[in-house]
């Protein structure tokens, strides 16, 4: 047959894109999910964490004598025993010399990093034996500031790596120097943004237990990790085929950060050496200051050269990320924006020079877009800037520069082709909903009153299909070159249908996705088919949720799998009626003979002969009606070219957005008036489930803009380690939103559809960012930096009160 | 009574989703983990522990209340409602339970049982609520996979069904076309 994962033309859908209840919600709300901390196993030990309160400090000693008194104290596990029986985990860059273990070795390089774990019968118990662990340490020079850290003198995070620096080049793609060298006009700017992350409500958890007879480490996580398996086996030593990570269990929100892998590793390291269930659930402190999972906090460089009609000639972007003080896959957040690096703008000329720096702070981690939606804001922007030093129209200049609708494929300068688009449509769509003429009249009015009341715009890409060629183009020592998804689709005795997968899922209803597209292909109801969560020894290959891959990935490759299937359908039914191929039509799960509708094959009669009788199967087909497909992520396999050219992601779904809010004057408080969102990812899948994450990223775009924020004082110390200092919007900052869909289908996956998980949030605090200065212009101050809090705004809101008035010079 | 390690242990007798219930436990044990960890009822949620995010929400005597903030000493002789005990007494879905899954009020669960306590509790006192009054209520619940959005959306439909009477939930085979996107 043909290739499974090809793309089918003229497609009218019968599932697909209708509104539909999931498969997984009706036991999310009768209290019958079964997340990681719901795993009971008799005679499991709870783990608590000592953590360290200096920022940079030698590990003078450990005296656990007092916690191993404590009744119901099982053991005391000092980093130093770890690292003897494990190996370092995973860096994304070539650094050999930045090891991590699960806990601290001779020295600790940041406050909250765990220097020992202790083990009791109950978590409690583990906390007040924790209290007891006496740890002397002696206090040693740190950096927190990341452009102290790249200098040359400054204290170093980790003496074996050359510097502080992690990862840094410059990437020229075209005549940039010449361009600027010739434009009429040029504008450059510096924008901040803030440390934040996705903080989902649940944890990190995780349960491991050590099965002597079979030698095998059972796991139970609230995961959302590519290689989570692979890297637990190898940092414990054990083979592959040691570990086996049960994906079926609920993970109560990730957005790319629940990475727990040096949780893990330490569950693991104690189950097994203590021969006892042992689970580990992050309290929220230790989620925020010792989880790992901080977000991107970058100083954006940006400079534009452009013609007097605001159309731009060439773009420098230098980013400057501190990732804290180790790294996984943190500096690669800078290697995926190399995808949409012009944004959905024609600029032809660009260079950009990422720069991932350590300092003594928390790790970073994966966080939605991988670090998509800083870099959007960053050019956004700066296409305001121009905007306002041309006099000309915000929404024109982006007009003038956006790629039109007949230059697809478009190849941008840093080697990507984006597969399809319109993003003028949706702009239209969205003002026209927005009621954008309206909103003017009443900001006009609203300032003529003397309120501070702004529009935001901002036109942005989401790269989704989550290939993972950043790794091979920040790291020259690797060569992945696959991130393939797989599925397997069966069709049992009854004629019922289940559906694997190989991962786990975070709230992005994945059975619901393939039970639709499955359906779909087989023409059976999607609310009938079951979908199941493989283990990983029993798991096809896969490189979990991330990227915003699932729908064109899982989704390509359930769908794949399921043709599979038709076409052994087909096969039986030609191989009994004795007619060929093409005098048969298949229709909602029976093969007819076309013209002759008294002549068909039934689904059961179908099924049947496929498990019982084989005496009436075609030769060479296998009996038992099951196929899989392992898909390759459609443009993916390539190398980057020599000045770091390369496909980054397949499919480019685009996204509008525009806001109105004002300001308090008295309070520095604001409030969005209207919100609305265009949006096209292609063909949806499931519409709702769209929505859903795309309202969802507008709010985690809102709380990045302007309310998160993990703030570390000058001496290291993480100032936002609960919810009442790290605020997370509630219903009340969220307003009201509205979304208006278009659909350009994608030409590269099965149904035309692109990925839509992070959308909302790449595109959302460009804009909120773009309204909150807008309402700032007529006082001629603006804010460069995330989140511009209430207090910033409140500074600025008054003539006497800003940075201007204070005799500071006014960031532009 | 204590246990292995010498803490006292306190029986702790109380009304949970109508059924008595009773559990041994020491006086620092929260509510939320003597739910969870003593009488297994994990469909109460624990999110923050320090009475922010809503997540462990139950009622106490038909008002809301964070169990991570109480002890379960504290809720002995009370009547306490989880996510478990908001279902029909045949099994079935409540009409908020059903408007949840019919309007899409969640993704990925974990802050749904505290919000539909939430919701509950508010549209047992007001059958029809004001935006501003569901938001009002949900105020107290975070919430990072929907905006709210959806959420608000379901309490409003479960407010329909309830105040028109149309208790009846819609089916799965309901669905019907979106409206051609293009």
């Amino acid at each position: 047959m043909t290739d499974p994962g090809q793309p089918a033309a003229g497609q009218h859908f019968r599932y697909i894109g209708t509104h539909r209840r999931t498969r997984e919600d009706p036991r999310f709300v009768m209290g019958r999910g079964r997340y990681a901390a719901d795993v009971h196993l008799p005679g499991m030990k709870h783990v608590a964490l000592v953590a360290s309160p200096y920022p940079s400090a030698r590990i003078v000693s450990i005296d656990a004598r007092s916690a191993l008194a404590l009744p119901g104290v099982v053991a005391v596990l000092t980093g130093e025993e770890l690292a003897q029986h494990t190996d370092f985990l995973y860096v994304g860059v070539d650094a050999p010399g930045v090891k991590r273990y699960p806990l601290a070795v001779d020295v600790v390089r940041y406050a909250g990093e765990w220097v020992a774990a202790v083990v009791a019968d109950s978590r409690a118990l583990a906390e007040d034996a924790a209290e007891l662990v006496d740890v002397v340490y002696e206090s040693l020079p740190f950096v927190i500031d990341p452009e102290v850290a790249v200098r040359a003198d400054a204290p170093s995070v980790h003496a074996a790596h050359p510097s502080n620096v992690l990862y840094r080049r410059k990437f020229v793609w075209g005549e940039v120097d010449k361009s600027f060298a010739q434009a009429a006009h040029q504008l450059e700017c510096r924008v901040r943004w803030g440390r934040s992350s996705t903080v989902p409500i649940e944890t990190f958890a995780v349960l491991a237990q050590w099965s002597a007879g079979t030698e095998i480490l059972d796991i139970w996580a609230s995961i959302q990790m590519p290689k989570y398996p692979d890297q637990t086996a190898r940092a414990l030593r054990l083979p592959g085929n040691a570990v086996r990570v049960h994906f079926d269990v609920d993970v109560g929100g990730s957005y790319g950060v629940k990475r727990g892998i040096k949780h893990t590793v330490l569950a693991g390291y104690l189950a097994r050496k203590l021969g006892v269930p042992v689970r580990l659930i992050e309290d929220r402190l230790e989620n925020m200051r010792g989880g790992d999972m901080q977000g991107p906090d970058r100083i954006f460089d940006v400079a534009l050269a452009f013609d007097d009609r605001g159309v731009v000639q060439a773009m420098r972007i230098r980013a400057l990320d501190d990732v804290g003080a180790y790294a996984g896959r943190s500096p690669l957040q800078l290697g995926k924006p190399v995808g949409a690096i012009c944004g959905p703008y024609r600029i032809r000329h660009v260079e950009y020079e990422p720069c991932s720096v350590m300092t003594n702070k928390t790790p970073q981690e994966a966080v939605r877009g991988f670090g998509q939606a800083p870099t959007n804001y960053a050019i956004e922007t700066a296409m305001d800037r121009m905007a306002r030093q041309l006099g000309i129209d915000r929404i024109e200049v982006r007009r003038r520069n956006l790629i039109g609708r007949d230059e697809f494929p478009y190849l941008i300068p840093s080697g990507t082709h984006y597969d399809s688009g319109d993003y003028e449509a949706v702009l239209d769509k969205a003002l026209a909903q927005a009621g954008h003429e309206e909103l003017v009249r009443r900001r006009d009015a609203a300032r003529a009153q003397g309120r501070l009341a702004g529009i935001g715009i901002a036109t942005c890409l989401e790269p989704s299909g989550g290939n993972s060629s950043f790794e091979v183009l920040f790291n020259p020592k690797n060569e992945t070159t696959t991130w393939m998804e797989a599925s397997l689709v069966r069709v049992d005795l009854s004629g019922s249908i289940t559906a694997v997968m190989n991962t786990s899922s975070s709230g992005q209803g994945h059975e619901t996705l393939v039970s639709t597209v499955v359906g779909e292909v087989l023409e059976r109801e999607p609310s009938s088919i079951r979908v199941i969560h493989a283990d990983s020894l029993n798991a096809l290959p896969s490189n979990s949720p991330v990227g915003s891959r699932m729908a064109i990935m899982l989704g390509g490759a359930a769908a794949g799998a399921a043709r599979r299937i038709r076409a052994s359908l087909m096969a039986i039914a030609a191989h009994n009626l004795e007619l060929p191929l093409e005098a048969l039509e298949y229709v909602g799960g029976e093969v007819r003979v076309t013209g002759d509708p008294d002549r068909s094959m039934s689904w059961d009669q179908l099924v049947e002969i496929a498990h019982r009788k084989f005496h009436r199967m075609p030769a060479g087909l296998e009996p038992g009606l099951q196929a899989s497909f392992v898909w390759e992520v459609p443009t993916g396999g390539g190398l980057p070219t020599p000045d770091g050219r390369i496909q980054m992601y397949p499919c480019h779904s685009f996204e509008t957005h525009v806001v109105y809010l004002e300001i308090d004057r008295d309070t520095g408080k604001p409030q969005i008036h209207r919100y609305v969102c265009g949006h096209d990812c292609g063909v949806m899948i499931s519409p709702d489930i769209v929505h859903g994450m795309t309202f969802g990223g507008i709010a985690h775009g809102i709380g990045a803009a302007l309310y998160e924020k993990f703030a570390f004082s000058e001496e290291g110390q993480l100032l936002a380690g609960t919810f009442m200092d790290y605020l997370i919007p509630s219903a009340h900052e969220v307003p009201s939103m509205s979304i208006v869909d278009h659909c350009t289908p994608s030409p590269l996956t099965t149904f035309g559809q692109k990925g839509s998980g992070e959308a909302g949030y790449l595109g959302g605090p460009a804009a909120i960012a773009s309204a909150i200065n807008d309402a700032l212009a007529p006082l001629s101050e603006s804010i460069d930096e995330l989140p511009m809090t209430h207090e910033a705004l409140w500074l600025r809101s008054r003539p006497g009160r800003g940075p201007s008035a204070a005799g500071h010079p006014v960031p532009r | 009574m204590s246990d292995r390690t010498g803490e006292r242990l306190h029986e702790v007798s109380l009304v949970v989703n109508g059924q008595a219930r009773s559990g041994a436990c020491t006086a620092r044990t929260s509510l939320v983990d003597f739910l969870r960890e003593t009488l297994r009822l994990t469909g109460t949620h624990v999110g923050c522990e320090h009475g922010i995010c809503g997540a462990c929400s139950v009622m106490l005597d038909d008002r809301p209340v964070r169990s991570c903030l109480m002890f379960a000493v504290q809720a002995a002789g009370h009547r306490i409602t989880t996510v478990e005990g908001l279902a029909n007494p045949d099994g079935s879905m409540s009409v908020l339970q059903d408007s949840f899954c019919e309007a899409h009020g969640l993704q990925c669960g974990y802050c749904t049982p505290g919000m539909l306590i939430a919701a509950q509790a508010l549209l047992d006192r007001n059958v029809q609520p004001t935006e501003f009054e569901i938001r009002d209520a949900i105020g107290g619940n975070l919430c990072r996979c929907t905006g709210y959005q959806q959420i608000v959306d379901a309490v409003r439909l479960a407010s329909a069904r309830l105040a028109g009477g149309a208790g009846q939930p819609a089916t799965a085979a309901d669905a019907s076309p979106a409206a051609p996107a293009a």
